[in-house]
């Protein structure tokens, strides 16, 4: 019997590395006469580097200030200025540093431009726009309608059309044509990457997982911040071999796993550690998670030999801009294909197009499986949403109800 | 075989002792700010109950918010579990159990052999809990023990709209100024917490029957008014506020040490 071990992933320091670079670069970008656009999660990002524009993304400078336990305060201070609590507390830390308190890396690099695509929420619509009078710099809002229960032509043309202003709105702050050629070079590398993070993501197919879910939430950064450059291509690829590694020597990331969980909705970013640890110590792994997943899930709408056509279909469709029945299905999918045993929901106060089906799917899931559900209630960045004790008790009850479930 | 079962909740500490699936004793006290203190003393009061003597135990499980200070218990189980098995001991038909404690409350359904189907919390606010009865009762300077009945007197229930301890306080406060009648206010906060209790427990497939557990069930205004709004009859066990201790007593039963 192969004895299984604990370790961490080695390519871990190389990211770190990477993302150094990436804003030191952002940083620098006046000096070396480029632009810097900041960009939604959900946002196309290809056509900014083809006009070499350097892409910010203040969600994911969100997720740092959350793992830096620095939330709590940067939300307060938002909250001071007049904005309320329930509003995402991305944004309001994303407003706070743009006011000048300080994250974990300082201040955001001023944006030239702002890009805001609402297929991930319409929160971002009103946040962009406030930031675009406080920076006083062009904002460019691509609209993609909700796509409840499939795709159609109109939604398809009234996208594209969208694209094209897009390409329009970049030469003019630019200065100079769009080049199409460069799009398609930079699409096929950010195809490729969505394709190693898949295969890295699928890794966790072999049990007991090589990574878990609280490694993805990591590695993710690049899919987010670099997708379309070599750099992100490269280093998935070494993740990758890595995985593959680490399952041939027996290296993964719960050694007595008993228990494979999916998880949904963001990180609690301030908490990975504790829950990972908590998870862990009862023999679970979490496995596979509906968010790091969004950044591959629109593969299958993509055609690598014209990466603009089907663009406008690949960024409408993603994950969280479906109906929940189209959620739900995709949920099962992977409930399949990662042999899980029961399903974690966080229901995240600042993230209202996550959370706000949450009950629904898990009545489809529970109907369409039968594996347990829990929900537990918190935010991905502000502390005081936490509730450790009551928290606690459900994971451990949870875990009880697994173990009587298929112990028995 | 003898076992033992101590429940650490916010507002009470409970101990039961059960032998070969006999209850021998139980007692509680209010937990305090001393938990350690607390748990013994409830502890030994038990076994001494029991006329036991602590050597005779051959396993000790604790449960509730406090569990991780009993340094005496063999095993720690959330009181999600215990619940369950006490209410499936207590009464073997039951397949949902309702327990409202003192700072959350759940819902838990059961199979056949007490097993834990599913279950579901209360939010991180103490709406519909014991300690909500417990801040109403004070606002309408009527004491616990007959704030229930009281609620039994009520011709107009008022409508309690706020779901926050504190706001709803204010609430019932305004009420009072305004003349309002003391037993309808009453039966509105039990309403309220009724409604609170339906629409948590509704998210769970809820089979019949349903057994009440928790101080609160010895409110019977507040049973009557889960009655009505689960539209069927609901088991009150005498050991209702011991619930958690029986059932961490009744799994330990199952154990050796």
């Amino acid at each position: 019997m192969v004895e299984y071990k604990k370790a961490p992933i080695k390519a871990k320091d190389k990211m770190k590395q990477i993302m150094t670079n990436y804003f030191l670069d952002a940083y620098s970008a006046k000096d070396n006469g480029k632009k810097i656009a900041w960009i939604t999660s959900g946002g196309p990002v290809e056509p900014l580097l083809a006009m070499d524009i350097i892409p910010i993304y203040p969600e994911n400078h969100g997720a740092m200030i959350g793992a830096s336990k620095m939330g709590q305060k940067l939300c307060s201070y938002a909250q001071g200025l007049g904005y309320p609590n329930d509003l995402c507390s991305y944004a309001l830390a994303d407003i706070a540093c743009s006011k000048g308190e300080k994250g974990p890396i300082g201040q955001l690099p001023k944006p030239d431009l702002l890009i805001c695509c609402n297929n991930i929420c319409s929160t971002v619509v009103k946040w962009y726009e406030i930031q675009a009078r406080y920076f006083d710099v062009p904002l460019f809002i691509l609209d993609t309608p909700m796509c409840h229960t499939g795709f159609s032509y109109e939604i398809r043309s009234y996208v594209e059309q969208q694209f094209y202003e897009l390409f329009l709105f970049l030469e003019h702050i630019c200065k100079k044509k769009f080049n199409q050629e460069r799009l398609q070079h930079i699409g096929m590398l950010s195809i490729q990457a969505q394709r190693l993070w898949q295969e890295i993501l699928e890794t966790t197919k072999h049990s007991p997982a090589p990574m878990s879910a609280f490694d993805a939430f990591f590695h993710l950064a690049l899919i987010v911040t670099l997708r379309g450059t070599q750099v992100c291509v490269d280093y998935y690829k070494e993740l990758l071999e890595e995985m593959h590694q680490r399952i041939e020597q027996g290296i993964c990331a719960v050694p007595q796993e008993k228990f494979r969980i999916l998880w949904d909705n963001l990180p609690i970013w301030y908490r990975t550690k504790w829950l990972s640890d908590k998870f862990a110590q009862k023999g679970v792994c979490l496995v596979a998670d509906t968010y790091t997943s969004a950044w591959c899930s629109s593969l299958k709408y993509i055609d690598e030999n014209n990466f603009l056509n089907p663009l406008s279909e690949a960024y409408t469709r993603i994950y969280l801009n479906q109906g929940i029945d189209i959620m739900a299905d995709e949920i099962i999918k992977m409930i399949e294909k990662y042999m899980i045993h029961g399903f974690v929901m966080h229901s995240n106060r600042s993230c209202k197009p996550y959370s706000f089906g949450q009950y629904d799917i898990q009545n489809i899931i529970r109907a369409q499986t039968g594996i347990p559900i829990l929900i537990i209630e918190a935010d991905m960045l502000d502390e005081t949403k936490f509730a450790e004790g009551q928290i606690e008790s459900r994971i451990e009850a949870f875990v009880e109800l697994l173990e009587t479930r298929y112990e028995a | 075989m003898i076992s033992v079962g101590i429940d650490i909740g916010s507002i009470t500490v409970k101990c039961a002792v059960i032998k070969d699936n006999e209850i021998l004793a139980t007692s509680l006290d209010l937990t305090g700010f001393d938990v350690k203190k607390a748990w013994n003393k409830v502890f030994y009061d038990t076994i001494n109950k029991a006329n036991i003597l602590e050597k005779q135990i051959d396993y000790i499980i604790s449960t509730g918010y406090g569990r991780e200070s009993v340094d005496i218990a063999d095993k720690k189980i959330t009181e999600i579990t215990c619940h369950g098995a006490g209410a499936h001991f207590l009464d073997p038909r039951v397949r949902t159990v309702i327990d409202i404690g003192g700072q959350d409350s759940k819902a838990i359904s059961l199979d056949k052999n007490g097993r834990i189907l599913d279950f579901v919390m209360n939010d991180k606010c103490a709406a519909g809990t014991g300690r909500f009865l417990e801040v109403m009762a004070r606002a309408m300077g009527v004491d616990l023990k007959e704030f229930g009945n009281l609620s039994l007197e009520a011709k107009d229930p008022v409508k309690i709209s706020s779901l926050c301890t504190v706001f709803a306080e204010s609430e019932v406060i305004t009420m009072v100024s305004k003349g309002k009648k003391r037993e309808d206010i009453i039966a509105g906060i039990h309403n309220s917490i009724a409604s609170r209790t339906f629409s948590m427990a509704n998210r769970l497939q809820i089979s019949p029957p349903i057994m009440l557990t928790g101080g609160v069930a010895k409110n019977k205004g507040l049973v009557k008014a889960l009655e009505k709004k689960f539209a069927q009859d609901i088991i009150v066990s005498p050991f209702a506020q011991l619930n958690g201790a029986i059932g961490a007593a009744y799994l330990a039963q199952n154990h050796k040490k």
